[in-house]
């Protein structure tokens, strides 16, 4: 397998796109540590940043580089390899090369200028939603033949995650706020990657407060270790349910 | 060599394939003709593994090929149209698809006449991405008959090509054929598939209308020239209300 992704690797990552995503993050991250004294304040700032660009990034970028492979894919389908090598090799080729970016990014400032517990928190939760989103960008594309239409679901899978369903789960919390909810905000978290990653990073961050009524609970629940730990394999999960549906589905698909 | 048993695809309820039977030996260099959707390209891409038929089998040495990848190893194939990695270089998609075959394929084995005769080695640092569609083309070539495959699966290898490039290509495919290889062509040049094939597959509407020797059929329908058996094979087939295909 390790035979295609070194060949796909070395294509997207000298692929423009790929270049400008990690020097904008690199910039982004410089500003932010530069200009806020406190240390703090800057992760704070990166992370809202990277909540919204990353999955964006990951999820266009990966559904992009899916459909203009396609001829590629279908190519090497004809050679002695199995579909599931064709898929992971496009994966962890992806997957790869965007992990590589954020770590050159974010990762390197952010371990020179707040090498802290705090700092790695944040590099791994955004290596984690960088691979959420790959994950879900391939199930987008391999469901369809159309690029416009997987681009479509692709974005459309990122609006859902990144600003649709705060907005869906505010409004359910606000009609029945008469009720004990604390239990199921705690479960509707879980399912938005984008929440599980803010929340892991806001508990690290301490400013739980900030949270309001539902602050205590997250605080308990997410403070301790094990609190940590569940949200990252629940992280974890996201990566790989997409990635084995889309290879179920890539395994059988016509191309 | 090849054995499709009762092959059968349907694309939504668009039948493109139906009860394909048909046997290829070794040493036939088989002509698939038939107008546009007619299931060419799909029946060549079951034989690939691209498009998975709903039933049927397909033997390549009498190996099914549903559950093993490995029969690909004997295949040469050349895609109609050849979409590569943008920023990688000739040399290094070479290096891929050698890679891809180690220790199933001795190295020492590997045929460089198309590359050399195209003079690929002259742009081999040159970034895939940056290439023309003809030199696509020549590189599409060059991987199909690198691998010295017992079976070749050419699909429109001409079109696209410069004159020059063209007869390079074709010099080739006879010298392969001569050698004794199976080689499968598609293409709507049928002056080319006349000089190259020894055998015609005439498909339309999913279903196999003729299979038979080329200098038979010549014999049967009293004709010297492909170009007007087809027509006529075509003629019977369509009513005669449509118009004349657009060779004759």
């Amino acid at each position: 397998m390790n035979k295609v992704i070194k060949y796909v690797i070395y294509d997207i990552l000298r692929n423009k796109f790929v270049m400008s995503y990690t020097l904008l993050l690199l910039l982004v991250s410089l500003a932010f540590f530069g200009f806020e004294a406190d240390a703090n304040k800057g992760l704070l700032s990166l992370l809202n940043i990277i909540l919204m660009v990353v999955p964006l990034v990951s999820i266009i970028f990966t559904t992009i580089q899916f459909y203009n492979s396609y001829e590629f894919l279908e190519l090497l389908s004809a050679q002695p390899i199995g579909r599931k090598t064709i898929f992971l090799s496009q994966y962890l080729g992806i997957g790869i090369s965007l992990c590589l970016a954020f770590v050159i990014g974010v990762g390197l400032p952010t371990i020179l200028l707040e090498g802290t517990t705090k700092g790695l928190t944040l590099i791994l939760c955004g290596l984690l939603l960088t691979l959420v989103f790959v994950s879900l960008a391939l199930l987008a594309s391999v469901c369809t033949k159309d690029k416009a239409k997987g681009i479509g679901i692709a974005l459309a899978i990122w609006f859902y995650f990144s600003i649709v369903y705060d907005g869906f789960v505010l409004t359910a919390l606000l009609s029945f706020s008469d009720y004990p909810l604390e239990k199921a905000s705690l479960f509707f978290t879980t399912l938005n990657p984008s929440d599980l990653a803010r929340i892991i990073i806001l508990m690290k961050l301490d400013i739980s407060a900030l949270l309001g009524m539902t602050g205590a609970i997250f605080q308990q629940f997410f403070s301790s270790i094990l609190g940590i730990f569940i949200a990252i394999v629940l992280l974890i999960l996201w990566i790989i349910v997409p990635a084995w549906r889309a290879l179920a589905i890539f395994n059988k698909k016509d191309l | 060599m090849i054995r499709f048993e009762n092959i059968s695809k349907t694309f939504g309820k668009h039948t493109v394939l139906q009860n394909i039977a048909l046997t290829f030996e070794q040493g036939q260099a088989v002509a698939i003709v038939g107008p546009n959707g007619s299931g060419k390209t799909t029946l060549i891409k079951s034989l690939l593994g691209m498009v998975i038929p709903d039933t049927g089998s397909i033997y390549v040495d009498n190996q099914n090929i549903k559950h093993d990848f490995s029969y690909r190893s004997k295949i040469g194939y050349m895609p109609q149209i050849g979409h590569y990695p943008p920023n990688l270089s000739i040399r290094q998609l070479i290096e891929m698809m050698t890679d891809i075959r180690k220790g199933i394929i001795d190295s020492k084995q590997l045929d460089f006449d198309i590359i050399k005769d195209f003079e690929l080695e002259k742009i081999y640092e040159k970034k895939l991405g940056t290439l023309s569609g003809g030199t696509k083309q020549k590189v599409s070539a060059a991987l199909a008959f690198l691998f010295d495959p017992q079976i070749l699966i050419l699909d429109e290898p001409t079109a696209g090509l410069d004159p020059l490039a063209s007869e390079i290509l074709k010099q080739k495919i006879f010298k392969e054929k001569n050698k004794g290889k199976l080689i499968l062509l598609t293409s709507h040049i049928l002056s080319d598939l006349e000089e190259l094939s020894s055998h015609l597959l005439y498909i339309q509407d999913g279903q196999i209308q003729l299979f038979k020797q080329l200098s038979q059929l010549k014999e049967e329908y009293d004709e010297t020239r492909l170009s007007k058996i087809i027509a006529r094979l075509m003629q019977v087939k369509l009513s005669p209300s449509l118009p004349q295909p657009y060779w004759v």
